[in-house]
C-alpha cells in the first residue's frame, strides 16, 4: 500500500485529502503514479490535467519525476508552493 | 532555531525577546514580517494558508539549517501562519540574529526568499464578492530565491 495526499486545488479537484492504494505493479515512478491516477477517474483527470503544473514529495521530502515509488511510500501531490 | 506552524497571531516583541534571551553577543536581528495585504482593485476577505503538516516544518528547519550554514548565526526564527487570515493579517515571521548586522540582514531576506520557494505552502483568496482563486507561484519569487545559489542541493521543489 502507498499513502497519497492531495493539497490546495489538486485535494479539491481530486475530491479527497488523501487515500490509500495498493502500488500498481507497473508503476515505478511519481510521473507514472501521476499519469495512473490522470487515467484512472474523472476526478483524477481534473487534478492531473496538466502535469507540468504539479509538484509531488515522496516521504516528505520534493520528489522529481522520475523519483522512484515503493510500497510503503508516502506520496504527496501538490501545486508551486505559495507560502510566505 | 526555532520553527513554528501556527493559526493563532504572534507577538514581535516576545518572539525577540526569545531569540536573545540570556545572550550577550547578539550584535544585530534581521526581521521580516509578512502581512494579508488587500488589493482595491480585487477587495479581499481573506487568505487561506494550507501546509502540509510534518513536511511543512522539516522543510522550515531545513531552510534555516541552510542559512546557519551560510552565515554566523546566532539563532533564527521561522513562524509561519495557517488557517483564515484577514487583510493586515501577520502571516510570517522571519528573525536572524547575528554578530554583525549584515549577516542578520542577508539571512533574513535568504530565509523569506527560500521559504516562499520551498515551503509546502498555499494560499487561496477569497475575495469580498465571494469568489476564490489558488495563488498562483510567481516567477519573481523564484527569482529572487535563485539569487542565492543552490549549493544545498536536491532541495528544490
Amino acid at each position: 500500500m502507498i499513502r497519497v495526499l492531495y493539497f490546495a486545488w489538486l485535494r479539491e479537484r481530486a475530491g479527497r485529502a488523501e487515500e490509500q492504494l495498493h502500488l500498481p505493479p507497473d508503476i515505478a515512478t511519481v510521473g507514472a503514479l501521476a499519469a495512473w491516477l490522470r487515467a484512472r477517474d474523472p476526478a483524477g483527470a481534473a487534478a492531473f490535467t496538466d502535469l507540468k503544473l504539479i509538484r509531488a514529495a515522496v516521504n516528505q521530502h520534493f520528489a522529481p519525476p522520475d523519483a522512484p515509488v515503493t510500497d510503503g511510500d508516502e506520496v504527496a501531490f501538490f501545486p508551486p508552493v505559495t507560502g510566505g | 532555531m526555532l520553527i513554528r506552524v501556527q493559526s493563532a497571531d504572534f507577538d514581535l516583541g516576545a518572539e525577540l525577546a526569545a531569540l536573545t534571551a540570556g545572550r550577550r553577543d547578539v550584535g544585530g536581528i534581521g526581521c521580516f514580517v509578512g502581512v494579508v495585504r488587500d488589493d482595491p482593485a480585487h477587495p479581499l476577505a481573506a487568505l487561506t494558508l494550507e501546509h502540509y503538516p510534518g513536511m511543512t516544518e522539516a522543510a522550515m528547519a531545513a531552510i534555516a539549517a541552510e542559512a546557519e550554514r551560510r552565515w554566523n548565526l546566532l539563532g533564527c526564527t521561522l513562524l509561519h501562519r495557517v488557517g483564515r487570515l484577514e487583510p493586515g493579517a501577520n502571516i510570517v515571521l522571519v528573525l536572524a540574529a547575528a554578530p554583525h548586522r549584515q549577516a542578520a540582514l542577508d539571512a533574513a531576506a535568504f530565509l523569506i526568499d527560500w521559504l516562499k520557494t520551498r515551503a509546502p505552502f498555499w494560499k487561496q483568496e477569497c475575495f469580498a464578492d465571494g469568489a476564490t482563486r489558488w495563488v498562483a507561484a510567481r516567477a519573481g519569487d523564484d527569482a529572487a530565491a535563485a539569487r542565492w545559489s543552490d549549493q544545498a542541493g536536491g532541495m528544490c521543489p
